[in-house]
């Protein structure tokens, strides 16, 4: 997505998804995962537009976005790394292998690297106990981690992107 | 397809009962698919169709087997042999799978599994066994062969080799200290026998054919008694019936297992009460971890006056350990929606929510695929079944806030607004969503609803104990050798689900305690391992039911610190409104980091049961009630481990990194500097080969040096 198209109006899928639905009440927490699974984030700019097309006040859009951790701000890199911090995966070294990824890509929790590829945020319980510990890189599951492997598995994606990591 | 009316649904599932089809089950759950199980898939389906045989055998996706530590893994069931499992999948198996399992009818040694229960449909696709032949599976703790290769010999000795076969399995659907063997068809299992008994067994039980009541641990024959101490307790699977075993994206494998038997039975022939009655009967209660009678529950609702109901499912699975409710919902998504329907009936609802995570793509996906698809065969929607009845579902996402689990915060997030939640009473069952009476379960509750109805609560309640009925599906995982979905009946004890279940704790270690109920549960101690699990004795022993997560912790997880990740996550998850639970969970989480950093004072415990009691009592809701629950039950049962480490500084485990020391050894030391050179603070110095030092002060305990060392001169204490 380029900055100019977030300057415009709402995108058609999303007046259409609105549209489609305007006769189910509170609807907005769907509108904004609409939203974000598009953008990848809620820009500011959508959600004022989303605001005046719903015709509520901004401050209420932003009270919803702040409340659910899921709702992002900024945006993320293009393969967002969720580190799994449920029990079994924090009891089984799932701070290691965070701080292992934090290493590896030179960034922290909720930031991005400098060439927008990575992103690193923490989550809750992603229900993949049993093949503790989990990480999850956009839709796809590393379960029963071991801190070595992890330059491999980010390599894969480096490679699509015509990059290396620099490991030292 | 057009809309089912009542002798169409029948005609359909005579229909698909009768094309019982050789079929491969590949488990597909988010883990399933995590560890491999996609590509499996993928193969199966491109070999059998390069191979033709596609009208012998179909592969289809299946939901979770509960079998996680085996995964990738499959069921597999076809004419002439019986229906074995494989676990621990890779593409090498997989070919010999379609070679030689259903190419040459010959069953694959060593990557053998077994569920741990018997399939409730057992009987409808009990497989033919061709010529009478038996077959011994065997499984061994230490994995030697010894009592596989003595029964080949004697087998082969009597010259019974073409009557009797024998396999070594990876897992038998049970553990013990001593090795398992289980024959079928009959389905016995015998264990703790010697090798030197397997003559006598060969004898006895195949040439005699007389049952070995020494040796027996299980049967699925009722007439068959089995001795009280050699009795095991087993897995039943009731609302997991269908996870595994049926492919959750096609309808027709919900019907062929009696899906919508019970929805039918009661739009045709159950008044609303009688529905209620009934469930009232079983003794149901809530999954979702307070344990309120689920029939109750909708009596309030139905008779409260209203013009407008509500039916709402609470899949926001939110305890961190718990994935309970999102394998039922991507193994048996119809199972919820029938028992969502059944409850509309009896209420008088005409819509209903699932409120499922956001995290759970997979478990959506077959959701909705599910409502479609019910709704197209009017199972859903306007004149369901062609009666007068309508019932419509609707989905809406969580936005990851656990706070949201709490019913009323539930609520106000389906309505749209921030998941803060209300005082109660009203009780939603009276005032609910948007103000209207609203019945509200959690998903395993919502799965055990069509298998009462047509079971009868006199089946149902038989199960469990005298005030928790049924089963109770759990997540067991952390140190545990097996971990995966468990489904056990009420009142089993921990010890059996720790050790006959899970396998024993991972490595050989010893067990500390095992965590259940998440963030707003507690601990169970080594002292009361033989305790039976339910409801009201949980709750005695300091801990509760919760939803399912039953973490398992062994000597190296330290308490303080358990307590410490649950208070993070409780204050990370305070939605604010109220003060004891925003500002009282702070101050917890700080007195509990400055015990692991060694900086806390011996009053400091009195401090935290204090803030604890004052939680507990004042907070809104349950959130702020439960949040002290780890702190309360660690310092229970593990006070000791908080006063080592105040008085001595001391972490036994090594948890907690800031009151581990770091020191070289002289004696060991040989100066070649390695440590030094990885040490990010520049806390390591010394000259070239002589031994070095390391300055507490600068040290960041980041551990760089001991896994550096090659001569084991960094002692960590």
């Amino acid at each position: 997505m380029t900055m100019q198209k977030e300057e415009i109006k709402l995108p058609n899928e999303i007046i259409e998804y609105i549209e489609k639905n305007s006769n189910k009440k509170g609807f907005e927490i769907m509108i904004l995962h609409k939203i974000q699974e598009i953008y990848g984030y809620v820009p500011r700019k959508i959600a004022m537009e989303l605001s005046r097309k719903l015709n509520i006040p901004l401050a209420k859009i932003y009270g919803i976005i702040t409340f659910y951790h899921i709702f992002k701000l900024n945006k993320p890199g293009k393969y967002r790394i969720s580190v799994c911090m449920g029990t079994a995966c924090y009891l089984k070294g799932g701070e290691d292998i965070l701080g292992e990824i934090e290493n590896i890509l030179g960034i922290g929790v909720n930031s991005t690297t400098e060439d927008g590829i990575f992103s690193i945020e923490i989550v809750r319980c992603i229900g993949c106990c049993g093949i503790a510990p989990a990480i999850v890189i956009n839709n796809k599951v590393y379960g029963n981690l071991k801190k070595d492997q992890l330059i491999e598995i980010l390599s894969e994606y480096t490679k699509i992107e015509g990059k290396e990591i620099k490991n030292d | 397809m057009t809309k089912l009316k009542y002798e169409e649904l029948k005609n359909m599932r005579d229909l698909i009962k009768k094309s019982n089809k050789n079929e491969i089950l590949v488990s597909m759950g988010t883990c399933g698919i995590a560890a491999g199980g996609d590509r499996i898939y993928e193969i199966l389906k491109k070999e059998i169709s390069e191979r033709d045989l596609e009208d012998i055998i179909t592969v289809k996706k299946t939901g979770c087997l509960g079998l996680c530590f085996c995964e990738p893994n499959l069921i597999i069931k076809i004419q002439g042999l019986p229906e074995v499992g494989y676990g621990y999948l890779n593409e090498d198996i997989v070919y010999k799978i379609i070679t030689e399992h259903i190419m040459k009818k010959t069953i694959i040694d060593d990557y053998v599994i077994f569920l741990p229960t018997i399939d409730l449909f057992a009987k409808n696709n009990k497989n033919e066994f061709e010529n009478d032949i038996k077959y011994i599976f065997v499984w061994e703790p230490d994995k030697k062969k010894n009592i596989y290769n003595t029964f080949i010999k004697k087998i082969t000795n009597k010259n019974l080799q073409e009557k009797i076969k024998i396999y070594s399995t990876k897992y038998i659907g049970m553990s013990n200290k001593n090795p398992i063997i289980k024959i079928l068809p009959e389905n016995i299992i015998y264990s703790n026998f010697t090798e030197h008994q397997i003559e006598n067994i060969i004898e006895t039980h195949f040439i005699k054919k007389t049952i070995i009541n020494e040796f027996l641990l299980f049967s699925d024959n009722p007439n068959i008694k089995i001795r009280e101490h050699n009795k095991q307790y087993n897995q039943i699977r009731v609302v997991l019936k269908n996870s595994g075993y049926i492919d959750p994206e096609n309808v027709n494998d919900y019907i062929n297992r009696d899906g919508y038997m019970a929805l039918e039975k009661v739009l045709l022939n159950m008044t609303p009460e009688a529905v209620i009655e009934e469930i009232k009967k079983s003794g149901l209660r809530g999954r979702g971890g307070a344990g309120f009678p689920t029939g109750i529950k909708w009596e309030i609702t139905k008779n409260t006056d209203s013009d407008i109901k509500y039916i709402v499912c609470n899949a926001d699975e939110g305890d961190p350990g718990a994935y309970m409710d999102r394998s039922i919902l991507e193994g048996d998504p119809y199972s919820v929606i029938e028992g969502m329907t059944i409850c509309a009936y009896a209420v008088g609802a005409r819509n209903g929510y699932i409120y499922v995570r956001a995290e759970y793509p997979l478990a959506i996906k077959r959701l909705e695929m599910a409502i479609n698809k019910a709704k197209e065969l009017g199972l859903l929607g306007e004149n369901i079944l062609g009666t007068n009845f309508s019932f419509d579902i609707e989905i809406r996402l969580g936005a990851g806030a656990f706070v949201c689990g709490e019913e009323t915060a539930l609520i106000a997030s389906i309505e749209g607004k921030r998941g803060m939640p209300k005082p109660r009473p009203p009780f939603p069952s009276k005032e609910g969503l948007w103000g209207k009476p609203t019945v509200i379960n959690n998903v395993e509750t919502w799965a055990n609803i069509p298998i009462i109805i047509n079971k009868g609560y006199e089946w149902f309640s038989s199960i469990g104990t005298e005030q928790s009925k049924g089963t109770k599906v759990f997540a067991l995982t952390g140190k545990v050798k097996n971990p995966g979905l468990i489904e056990v009946a009420m009142g089993t004890t921990l010890k059996e689900i720790i050790y006959n279940i899970g396998g024993g704790i991972f490595n050989n270690k010893r067990f500390k305690a095992a965590q259940s109920g998440g963030p707003s549960g507690g601990v169970i101690s080594e002292d009361f391992i033989d305790y039976p699990i339910e409801y009201e004795s949980l709750q005695k022993i300091g801990s509760m039911m919760g939803s399912g997560g039953l973490i398992v912790m062994d000597e190296d997880d330290c308490m303080v610190d358990v307590a410490k990740f649950y208070l993070q996550f409780t204050v990370d998850e305070s939605c604010g409104k109220c003060a004891p639970c925003r500002i009282g969970g702070k101050q917890l989480l700080e007195i509990l980091k400055s015990i692991s950093s060694g900086k806390a004072e011996e009053n400091d415990i009195e401090r935290l049961k204090r803030i604890s009691l004052a939680m507990n009592k004042a907070s809104l809701c349950g959130l702020g009630q439960s949040s002290p629950n780890p702190v309360i039950s660690t310092l229970k049962y593990f006070e000791y481990e908080y006063i080592e480490h105040i008085r001595d500084r001391k972490c036994k485990t090594g948890k907690c990194k800031e009151l581990i020391i770091y020191e070289i050894n002289p004696d060991k030391c040989i100066g070649c500097g390695a440590c030094a050179l990885r040490c990010p603070v520049t806390a390591i110095s010394g000259e070239k080969r002589k031994p070095h030092v390391i300055d507490q002060l600068k040290c960041v305990k980041c551990g760089e040096c001991y896994n550096t060392c090659k001569f084991g001169a960094i002692n960590k204490n």
